[in-house]
């Protein structure tokens, strides 16, 4: 070490080392990581989503398998942890295998609708003006409907069956999802860095994807992953109206459906199938409230 | 103010017409002829004659959105394929005990959600408060028919105290005043005033919490006030929030109580629209589906011009 | 210190931008850089769907303006007086009503003279609120690198540039170009945006309130780093502010504006020594003097600026001048030169046979 390293300007470097700046999202990530309950919330969701991509070497069972003389067997079961179903099916079995349609039923349509949405809503908050009201006049009048009804109403009569489970469901989410783009985009237009960027002369794609995309995507991310949780819930109770998936695929909807005639035989059975939607959709609405706390702050 | 009111009223107009076009359309939607779509499987070849000119499906869409709409206006929503009533005679009587539901529901929710996001609001950061906040995310979270058919498992199979099913002595339009009603009403109402109790308690915490912040508060404890009286002060000014939310609620609830009818069989719409779906009934579907979306945006309505009249700074849009 | 070492390493590479006889210049020196002419913009505020009663606000309602070259022009009046709108419509970030500007001597927006992108690119602005004006997202090399971008450079070009560009500001890029607006001061993001504004190498440069929100020893320190831009740079200013000490220090030439029109416009010296428009001589008058013996004696200004969406008939400022007269009321004075040719004020007491009872009988 030199004489020289320990005077002032020398420190310098080892300070922008240190107090190197980190990008938005390296904070938000940082910040979630130090939340131990959105971290439980992380794991549990994880266990879930893998548990459901590697169902076929971790279910003990064929989860279509039905036998006439096991029906309904509680859970404890020898060989049948968690009891059958009534058609004899191995209920544990089903449960890992139905976390695959559930949590694509009701992960896929919120992306898909973020897109579009987010899409939509900032065209129409950076042009403002007549295509801002063509567009979200549009939007208002699916927005007119109840959520639930509305997702009803177009799978009830495009019939059952995933895809039209699938297009319902991102019918239902894109106008929330546009309206909050909208909003955010209407604000971000009219700070001084956008004036700033236009007075360089660039062009309005320019600046939407150099200006205000960065700025929009975050609250606008939020607001999509506090919606994963009412998609999970809708898209397993379509299924459950015998709408969305149909037998004898298993999806947690659909067997909460099916058990429903044995209530009065096998309660625990019919009941279980909720846990697994109950669990996930509590999970993602305590991480999207998680997100929402890291994103607050600024920077 | 009034002529805010009628500015908020114009603006309803063409998104009734467009959520009568998305009704309209949801027959179009479904697979196949929308004529057999309308009409019973055995139907004569005279009936199907006489349908296709009394709905213009042999004119271009446009004109048969009118004939349509037409037909509405006048009451005339078509004809169910399974009972060959009218539409209308079938969606009423549902509509009346969803609206019985919903409106226990969102009483029970208000009154759980006020004292809950109350007392959290006054204590945030207390373990209260956390528990609170525990309780409406779980709320919001629970899937509602499966916490229907959890309540049944407790109370009915269980327990043995309250009825399953079905609406018991309580007919159409009456209200739950008999001992018998209000069981039968008791455990659907609360699993759909699960949602707004979650929602209600949440904001009202937040409201509450922030107007407590608020400087003019702060004044008021200065100036001596007891807690009481700021008290007042702090409802006065959640009220709008709160009331909004509320009439949101009543309004989303009219849509969400399918899935909790279907679990309880009480006969409202959302067992009408159970029913309609599982024998391809797009008459009593569409009927429904157009009865209480406009009912839903109605109440937007009435919500926005109440919360206008109470609150001096929403003056907006 | 910081400055003072990197500003030698940084002279070779400004002198390629800044010859001795500018290239771009295509009207001579005597050719103002810019010449506004009868520049208006109303804002509709209601009355945009039916029923409405009608409300415009004149924010600018008919300014000419010169500005020289290598000149600094101020801007000075209360708030709402329409020198911001005046500068937002300089950039053409928002269209004017009517009027026209000349750039270089150039019409800007007609078929034969020069279009919007080449005006933004020959004049740039710096915004009041150093914060709303840097993207929060973007780091101070990306934010600077983004005018360069657009103009056809390509990234590492525009990093360079970028890195160079905070240099000349004093902001040390080995320091500062990975940073975050937030992790800065409010007088260094002031210098980001002179940097952003320079990256794209203007030769106007629009300061639209730009030190008014810093503390005063910043404030000196940014309008040191101005002056010193200028001369190596070879810029020309159009410096808007309501500080008027600031003004004074920092322009050649003011003018006052009233209600979205000049009053008064002329050089820095006439303008605080000898104010022809009782609007300018109630304003200097309303400064703190440093000096006990001159105290304020003169009635202030009292009372806010009149509603612009129906401003006084005749001359604006009648509701609070002292010198209010019946003809002030029936006829709107023009800008005139006073006493000399370069000073113009716009008052009926100052000009000869205007029939108020200041001003002397006939010419």
């Amino acid at each position: 070490m030199s004489d020289q390293a320990a005077t002032f300007s020398g420190a310098i470097p080892d300070t922008v080392k240190t107090e190197r700046s980190r990008s938005f999202w390296q904070a938000v990530f940082r910040r979630l990581s130090r939340d131990p309950l959105t971290m439980i919330c992380a794991a549990i969701l994880l266990a879930i989503v893998l548990i459901a991509i590697f169902a076929p070497w971790i279910a003990p069972n064929d989860p279509y398998k039905t036998s006439m003389v096991r029906r309904l067997k509680p859970p404890g079961t020898p060989g049948y942890w968690l009891g059958t179903d009534e058609l004899g099916r191995d209920m544990l079995s089903r449960l890992i295998y139905g976390g695959r349609l559930s949590l694509f039923m009701g992960f896929t349509p919120v992306v898909v609708a973020t897109f579009i949405g987010g899409t939509l809503g900032v065209i129409a908050g950076y042009a403002g003006g007549r295509i801002n009201m063509a567009i979200m006049r549009l939007i208002d009048v699916f927005y007119a409907f109840p959520s639930v009804l509305l997702a009803v109403a177009i799978s009830g009569a495009l019939g059952a069956g995933i895809v039209n489970g699938l297009v319902s469901l991102i019918l239902v989410f894109i106008p929330p999802i546009a309206r909050v783009a909208e909003s955010v985009t209407t604000q971000v237009r009219t700070q001084d860095f956008i004036e700033a960027a236009r007075a360089t002369g660039a062009s309005g794609a320019r600046i939407v994807t150099g200006h205000v995309l960065s700025n929009v995507v975050g609250p606008i991310l939020i607001y999509a992953s506090s919606l994963i949780s009412v998609s999970i819930v809708i898209a397993s109770g379509l299924s459950f109206l015998g709408l969305g998936v149909s037998p004898p695929l298993a999806d947690w909807g659909l067997m909460l459906n099916t058990l429903r005639q044995s209530i009065y035989i096998a309660p625990v059975n019919a009941v279980l199938p909720g846990v697994m939607i109950f669990t996930t959709s509590m999970c993602f609405n305590l991480m999207s409230d998680g997100l929402r706390s890291a994103m607050d702050v600024k920077g | 103010m009034l002529f805010y009111i009628l500015r908020r009223f114009l603006y309803t107009l063409p998104i009734a017409i467009g959520v009568s076009l998305v009704c309209f359309a949801l027959v179009h939607l479904a697979p196949g002829d929308p004529i057999s779509a309308i009409l019973p499987e055995n139907a004569s070849p005279q009936l199907i004659e006489e349908v296709k000119t009394a709905y213009g499906f042999d004119k271009p869409l446009p004109i048969q959105y009118l004939y349509w709409l037409g037909n509405v206006v006048s009451g005339d929503l078509g004809t169910s394929i399974m009972t060959r009533r009218a539409v209308l005679s079938e969606v009423i009587p549902a509509v009346g005990n969803t609206l019985i539901l919903a409106a226990c529901a969102v009483l029970i929710g208000f009154v759980v959600g006020i004292g809950l996001g109350t007392i959290a609001g006054y204590n945030s950061g207390s373990i209260l408060d956390k528990a609170v906040t525990a309780f409406a995310i779980t709320g919001v979270s629970v899937p509602h028919y499966w916490l229907g058919m959890v309540l049944i498992v407790l109370f009915s199979v269980n327990l043995g105290w309250l009825p399953a099913t079905g609406m018991g002595s309580l007919g159409s339009g009456e209200l739950p005043f008999t001992l018998d009603g209000l069981k039968h009403i008791i455990l659907p109402a609360m699993t759909l005033a699960v949602i707004p109790a979650g929602i209600i308690a949440r904001s009202v915490r937040a409201t509450v919490s922030e107007v407590r912040k608020q400087d003019f508060v702060q004044t008021l404890y200065a100036k001596g006030l007891t807690s009481r009286y700021v008290f007042v002060h702090v409802a006065k000014n959640a009220a709008p929030t709160v009331l909004a939310i509320m009439g949101l609620q009543l309004a989303q609830l009219l849509g969400g109580s399918i899935l909790v009818e279907t679990v309880f069989a009480w006969p409202g719409t959302g067992f009408l629209l159970n029913a309609a779906i599982f024998t391809r009934d797009l008459p009593i579907l569409q009927g429904t589906i157009l009865v209480l979306s406009i009912f839903f945006v109605v109440t937007n309505l009435a919500v926005d011009v109440l919360q206008m009249m109470l609150d001096p700074r929403v003056k907006r849009v | 210190m910081q400055t003072e070492n990197t500003k030698t390493n940084d002279k070779t590479a400004l002198r390629v931008m800044t010859r001795d006889v500018d290239t771009r210049d295509r009207g001579g020196p005597r050719q103002p850089m810019l010449i506004i002419r009868g520049l208006k913009k109303h804002f509709q505020v209601s009355g945009k769907s039916l029923g409405q009663p009608k409300i415009v606000v004149k924010a600018v309602d008919g300014v000419d303006l010169e500005v020289g070259k290598g000149e600094t022009l101020g801007i000075v009046g209360e708030s709402g007086c329409g020198k911001s709108t005046t500068a937002r419509l300089l950039m053409h970030l928002i269209e004017p009503d009517s009027g026209e500007i000349l750039l270089d001597g150039e019409t800007v927006g007609s078929m034969r003279g020069v279009d919007v992108r080449e005006l933004r690119r020959s004049v740039q602005m710096v915004f009041q609120d150093s914060y709303a004006s840097l993207n929060p997202r973007l780091t101070i090399e990306d934010t600077v690198a983004f005018g360069p971008r657009i103009g056809g450079l390509s990234r590492t070009e525009a990093k360079s540039r970028a890195r160079s560009m905070l240099r000349m500001v004093g902001l040390a890029p080995e320091l500062f170009a990975q940073r975050y607006p937030h992790e800065l001061s409010g007088g260094q993001r002031q210098r980001v945006n002179i940097a952003r504004a320079l990256a794209v190498g203007p030769r106007v440069l629009i300061l639209d309130e730009a030190v008014s929100a810093l503390d005063k020893s910043v404030e000196a320190q940014v309008l040191n780093l101005l002056q010193e831009l200028k001369k190596t740079l070879g810029l020309t200013y159009v410096f808007i502010s309501h500080d008027l000490n600031v003004v004074q220090y920092i322009s050649d030439r003011v003018v006052v504006m009233y209600l979205g029109q000049v009053v008064e416009a002329g050089p820095v010296e006439r303008i605080y020594e000898t104010p022809r428009h009782p609007y300018t001589a109630a304003l200097l008058s309303s400064r703190p003097s440093m000096d006990p013996t001159k105290r304020i004696t003169a009635p202030p200004l009292t009372g806010d600026p009149p509603n612009p969406i129906n401003p006084p008939s005749g001359c604006r400022f009648r509701t609070r001048c002292p010198l209010a007269e019946d003809i002030c009321a029936r006829v709107a004075p023009a800008l005139t030169a006073v006493d000399d040719p370069a000073h113009l004020a716009a008052c009926h007491a100052r000009v000869s046979g205007s029939g108020h009872s200041h001003a002397s009988a006939a010419a």
